[in-house]
């Protein structure tokens, strides 16, 4: 469904990505880890334009387009089905949890009001933030704004929903609650492309992994393959810094 | 203070004459304040905030050529005297052909002043969106306009609000100023009334008190505008 080939990027002088190319099939639930600043954030970014590539090529459902220099039209079609949860929720302030949800469909897509409210409320309620619905992100903690984040990615039924790092700026106790709704996505069949330090996860929730390290693709594997037995000498000794510590 | 002292400072005490007189004026004060300070102030405000706008958008965006251009002007106006503008644009230009009423003139300049001021404060205010919440509107799918529009200004000109309202507040009694350009606002008015009456504290003061009410009602405006503004969002510092 979606492919990435030759993807470079560098900032300045550092190179932040060298050659990448994946490959995600619809339903996957993909976790790319790897140490910090190996380049997973850069690359999500890249994915969905945020970002822009010095080169390389995005092939989505079919379509493809270079990743340095993209038509606006293509941009906003990919960035249309594609939902993006940020590390730091980034909730629109000025508008509810609904709002927040509803924005999209009634902006981008032109639902009408009552049916963008009904999707938003049913979406809302996967999240468990129905009852918060005309709260401000500013009157929510952490995790409640990271599910409304959630809620606002889902909305608009994306073909892939992006996830950066969406628990590293939670307080522990919150972590939870994110995840378990991350889970119940994945398990309704959401293809998932996800950087998370959560190993525990990244296991037991996604059926692949991706190892960065240094602005590359070290190893690809089975999600469990990889946690049995990695191939690489790299990420034996990633996977064994978080056994220890 | 005794008789002679105020005698010695040129007061007088207060006397039926001259409360007749303040009673007297106080209309005659008030009125240029309705017809000319209110409308001169109401028309250059709202000219200003859309200048204001305008530049700081192409600062914020960093269009090229304009974002200089707007530096450039605010630099100019700021680093300028608002009456010296005035008498420029007044006195000034005629000898270049452009001869402009003093009203239109006044609203022009009054305008452009307040414009590069608030530009300022908008920009700043801009920027202190976080721009996390823009990269989330463009994950939707929204466009430029559309987040701006819909996400940064609104919590732009919030954030901005109060220094905005003091910049009103301060053109109010810059208004004053048009009187050096024969517009005949409440500052005016007085100073013909202290001609023919002379009696220039008792009318200065009443005219300063008739400024005070003014800025007093725009301070409640003020509060008004920002608890409503609090009561329809969870505020910008999420």
């Amino acid at each position: 469904m979606l492919e990435v080939r030759h993807l470079s990027k560098r900032f300045r002088d550092i190179p932040a990505l060298s050659d990448i190319s994946l490959t995600v099939e619809r339903g996957d639930v993909t976790a790319v880890i790897g140490p910090s600043g190996s380049g997973k954030t850069t690359l999500l970014r890249c994915m969905n334009f945020l970002e822009t590539a010095d080169s390389g090529e995005l092939t989505f459902k079919g379509k493809t387009v270079d990743l340095h220099r993209v038509s606006r039209k293509d941009m906003a079609a990919i960035r249309r089905n594609t939902g993006f949860v940020f590390q730091s929720f980034n909730l629109f302030a000025n508008k509810t949890a609904l709002q927040n949800v509803t924005e999209g469909l009634t902006i981008v897509r032109h639902l009408n009001a009552e049916t963008a409210k009904e999707i938003a409320l049913h979406t809302l309620d996967r999240v468990g933030m129905r009852d918060r619905a005309d709260h401000y992100p500013s009157q929510l903690s952490g995790g409640q704004q990271q599910r409304v984040a959630i809620a606002r990615a889902m909305a608009a039924n994306p073909d892939i929903i992006y996830f950066d790092e969406p628990t590293s700026s939670l307080d522990p106790e919150l972590i939870g609650e994110v995840l378990s709704v991350m889970r119940d996505l994945a398990s309704s069949g959401m293809t998932m492309l996800v950087v998370t330090h959560e190993m525990r996860f990244a296991r037991d929730v996604s059926n692949h992994v991706i190892f960065m390290d240094a602005g590359r693709i070290l190893e690809e594997n089975d999600s469990s393959t990889f946690f049995a037995s990695p191939r690489e000498t790299r990420a034996q000794a990633f996977l064994n810094s978080l056994h220890n510590s | 203070m005794t008789e002679r002292g105020m005698k010695a400072c040129g007061l007088q005490p207060m006397t039926e004459r001259l409360w007749g007189i303040l009673i007297d004026s106080f209309p005659k004060i008030l009125l240029p304040g309705l017809k000319m300070t209110l409308p001169l102030t109401v028309l250059a405000f709202s000219l200003a905030m859309c200048i204001a706008v305008v530049t700081a958008l192409i600062q914020f965006a960093r269009v090229r050529v304009l974002t200089p251009l707007a530096r450039l002007y605010i630099w100019v106006i700021r680093g300028t005297p608002l009456l010296v503008q005035l008498f420029v644009v007044f006195y000034g230009l005629p000898s270049l052909g452009v001869v402009l009423d003093a009203f239109p003139a006044a609203v022009m300049v009054f305008a452009v002043n307040e414009g590069a001021y608030c530009a300022e404060t908008l920009r700043g205010a801009l920027e202190s969106i976080p721009r996390g919440q823009m990269e989330a509107g463009y994950c939707v799918g929204m466009s430029y306009g559309q987040v701006m529009r819909r996400i940064v200004l609104p919590q732009a000109l919030k954030a901005a609000f109060p220094a905005l309202s003091n910049s009103l507040i301060a053109m109010v009694k810059n208004t004053s100023l048009a009187a050096n350009i024969t517009v005949m606002e409440m500052f005016m008015a007085t100073q013909r009334i202290v001609a023919r009456t002379y009696e220039p504290l008792a009318l200065y003061l009443e005219v300063a008190l008739i400024y005070l009410m003014f800025s007093t009602l725009l301070t409640w405006l003020q509060r008004w505008g920002e608890r409503r503004l609090a009561s329809k969002g969870g505020g910008a510092h999420a």
